[in-house]
């Protein structure tokens, strides 16, 4: 049976202010989803918050795993449920060799009940297997002595989540704006690298505003948030509406969480 | 990439090992507690010293007496000089072979894992246990090309000139309480002379031990690397944890010629009730380069400065400092540069990590000497904070009567970002993993820079000081 990601009424504070207002969405082992939206209306929050960032206080709702409620669960052990988030902005680590981290990584990702201190997964195994995956993401394997993220350029550090990605293998894996900041070749790399990856074992959740990273992951489903709701879903058409014609239409039929908008953004100015 | 190594070509110290003793009941002689003349003539007397030797201890016991307890620094006010013993021998004689130690120590050594690290690349084994050397071996090859690697009590015996050549030179009784304290009552330490033109490829390496309780620690140590030639000292400390004050105050001396190259390596992990006060100098001559590598972790107090003296044109001296002060430390750790000739180099790398109300403090001196023109020296110094309670200070002196030269002094503070610890977290790690992955990176520019096995140790060594970091 296949896995399945289900959120539920989910509420999210930031500091204080409600920045998701119930928001639902079903994912399957296996299945495409894009999420949508203008800037502010809550993609990157929601991912951090189903990746369990402390900042993100889930104020109500479930994000389940197969029934397995996440909410009350610190990061790792979300991780070692089967969740990944390919981050917009990876985060530098001076002084970590990305083979190191992978290695403790991958180890914990698939022993979840090892405790801290126990031995990593054997070495050779682990060199044989990232040198395949990296060869397979068309990556130099001078990448794994280098320091996480440490000096990386845009493109290198979003391949390095890819790679990671490809590593844990995840039964859910959201990639928020993994295409951003990108050029077009690089953005082919990514896409290719993630069509690979996502087969009938992996949901994915592809947060982007472009299309571009959606050419080669048709989504079966896209999603529209507006004012910290998904205010519609449709398929791989109106993900092309979207990006042909912006949110105009979306803000149209859905005046109330149009209103939302403006008024956060007045505040957030105020 | 010495951090995947397998753990188990590392020393086994999984959990704190060192905090074991061995019963004291075999040692040959033990001096009573204090210090006075009658003391510091006894040492002589058992080591069966020259009449220099009994007069330089004299002096300097003079000289200690008289100087006042230094007031900047650290805390000193509860360390009792009376309240320790200055000499304890646990052998009678220094042993040639493995076999031939006495079985206790021998327990002791295999829990340090120092046959094992024999086995691999070392070329002697010198291990300080108690006062005296017991245990030593060299390389065949070293000896016939000249090399003399010796403890520093044997070294006085058979090689009295070049010993009395050199022997507080680079650190005379007077330069600090410290220095006249370990020339009054030295014992033991490592003698080395590396003959013109030789290199030695391998780390010649040296394990210190503490094991009798209030017993001071005062190793000796005396480097002379000649013309053209090359070697890498590495030394080792760990201690079994006591209740009461123990006091470790070594003296190196180090002298690189021209053209020499010399690095001295140390990790020292002391337990929390030792007083960890040691003046390590050297004097670098033409275009010689003299690296100091110090990784400090444990003790009550540790003041240690390691020091180059550039004293002719195209010296080079570089400082890499590690030091981790956790719960109950404080470890003012730094380097001194001082340029007395022209076109001369130096560079200290200083990084500090304070944990669990630890206190870490950098301490360094840059000095540039009147007409040590076209000098450089760069500074950097990075501080690693982990909790509210913990502190680390910054005390950088700078001295210049010179026009044209550079000198650079970088200074960074900083806490482990959540930013940081969120993105590792969400690829699996537990928090006490993510911080303890973060240090160890913050780290690794002076860790690679140790052998491997000392490596992978120092990483074991801060994982161990992470762990329980987390509430």
């Amino acid at each position: 049976m296949s896995s399945l990601l289900r959120i539920d009424d989910l509420h999210v504070n930031v500091e204080e202010t409600p920045i998701l207002k119930g928001v639902n969405l079903e994912i399957r082992q296996g299945e495409i989803h894009a999420l949508m939206g203008p800037n502010g209306s809550g993609k990157s929050t929601l991912a951090f918050a189903m990746m369990g960032h402390p900042k993100y206080e889930i104020t109500g709702g479930s994000i389940e795993i197969d029934g397995v409620n996440l909410v009350e669960l610190d990061p790792n052990e979300r991780a070692r449920l089967g969740l990944f988030l390919a981050f917009q902005y990876p985060v530098t680590i001076p002084g970590v060799k990305v083979a190191d981290f992978l290695r403790h990584a991958v180890t914990n990702v698939r022993n979840p009940d090892r405790k801290e201190g126990e031995n990593l997964i054997p070495m050779r195994e682990f060199r044989k297997e990232l040198r395949s995956k990296m060869e397979e993401l068309g990556m130099d394997i001078e990448f794994a002595r280098r320091y996480l993220n440490d000096g990386f350029s845009g493109g290198e550090k979003k391949r390095m989540e890819i790679l990671q990605l490809a590593m844990l293998n995840p039964k859910f894996a959201i990639l928020d704006e993994t295409d951003s900041g990108l050029d077009s070749d690089a953005v082919r790399v990514v896409s290719e690298g993630v069509a690979k990856l996502s087969g009938d074992q992996m949901g994915v959740l592809i947060i982007t505003h472009h299309e571009r990273l959606l050419e080669f992951n048709t989504p079966q489903f896209t999603h529209v948030m507006l004012a910290g709701r998904v205010v519609e879903t449709g398929d791989a058409s109106l993900a092309a509406e979207l990006h042909n014609q912006g949110y105009a239409g979306v803000r149209e039929r859905h005046p109330i969480a149009a209103a939302e908008e403006e008024k956060a953004a007045e505040h957030v100015a105020g | 990439m010495t951090t995947e190594l397998d753990a188990k070509a590392a020393p086994d110290i999984g959990e704190y090992k060192y905090g074991f003793r061995d019963s004291e009941d075999n040692y040959v002689f033990k001096s009573r507690k204090g210090l006075d003349a009658e003391i510091v003539a006894q040492i002589s007397e058992m080591k069966n010293e020259p009449e220099w030797m009994r007069e330089f201890r004299q002096k300097s016991l003079e000289i200690f007496f008289q100087k006042p307890q230094p007031e900047w620094g650290g805390d000193l006010s509860q360390l009792d000089y009376q309240d320790i013993y200055y000499y304890v021998r646990a052998s009678d004689r220094p042993e040639g072979s493995w076999d031939d130690v006495p079985d206790e120590i021998r327990r002791t050594y295999d829990r340090l894992g120092i046959p094992e690290a024999e086995k691999k690349y070392l070329a002697g084994v010198k291990a300080q246990y108690e006062s005296e050397v017991v245990y030593g071996s060299l390389q065949e090859d070293l000896e016939k090309q000249g090399v003399i690697f010796t403890d520093t009590d044997s070294a006085l015996q058979q090689h009295p000139e070049l010993f009395r050549e050199y022997f507080g030179t680079v650190i005379p009784p007077s330069d600090n309480k410290f220095a006249a304290l370990n020339s009054a009552v030295w014992s033991g330490g490592s003698f080395i002379y590396v003959p013109p033109g030789v290199h030695i490829e391998f780390p010649l390496q040296a394990y210190f031990r503490i094991n009798s309780e209030n017993m001071g620690q005062f190793e000796r140590t005396l480097i002379i690397v000649d013309e053209g030639a090359s070697a890498h000292y590495v030394e080792g400390c760990t201690a079994p944890t006591y209740s009461s004050e123990s006091l470790h105050s070594a003296v190196v001396e180090v002298i690189v010629k021209k053209k020499g190259r010399f690095r001295y390596t140390t990790i020292q992990n002391w337990s929390n009730n030792v007083y960890n006060l040691v003046t390590k100098r050297a004097m670098a001559y033409g275009d010689s380069l003299m690296e100091w590598v110090d990784g400090n972790l444990g003790s009550q107090l540790t003041m240690k400065y390691p020091a180059v003296f550039l004293m002719e044109p195209g010296a080079r001296g570089e400082t890499l400092s590690i030091a981790f002060a956790n719960q109950g430390q404080h470890q003012d750790a730094g380097a001194k540069m001082v340029h007395c000739a022209p076109n001369t180099y130096s560079r200290i790398i200083s990084k500090s990590i304070s944990k669990g109300g630890g206190r870490s403090s950098y301490r360094g001196l840059a000095k540039v000497a009147k007409g040590a023109h076209h000098s450089k020296s760069n500074v950097i110094c990075d501080a690693l904070i982990l909790d509210e309670e913990s502190r680390s200070d910054t005390y950088p002196y700078i001295e210049v009567d010179n026009d044209d030269v550079t000198i650079e002094h970088e200074a960074s503070v900083s806490k482990i970002s959540d930013e940081q610890l969120f993105y590792l977290m969400s690829r699996g790690l537990t928090e006490a993993e993510a911080s303890s992955m973060i240090v160890t990176g913050f780290i690794e520019p002076l860790v690679k820079e140790l052998p491997m096995e000392y490596a992978v140790e120092m990483n074991r060594l801060i994982e161990l000081q992470m762990e329980g970091s987390v509430g």
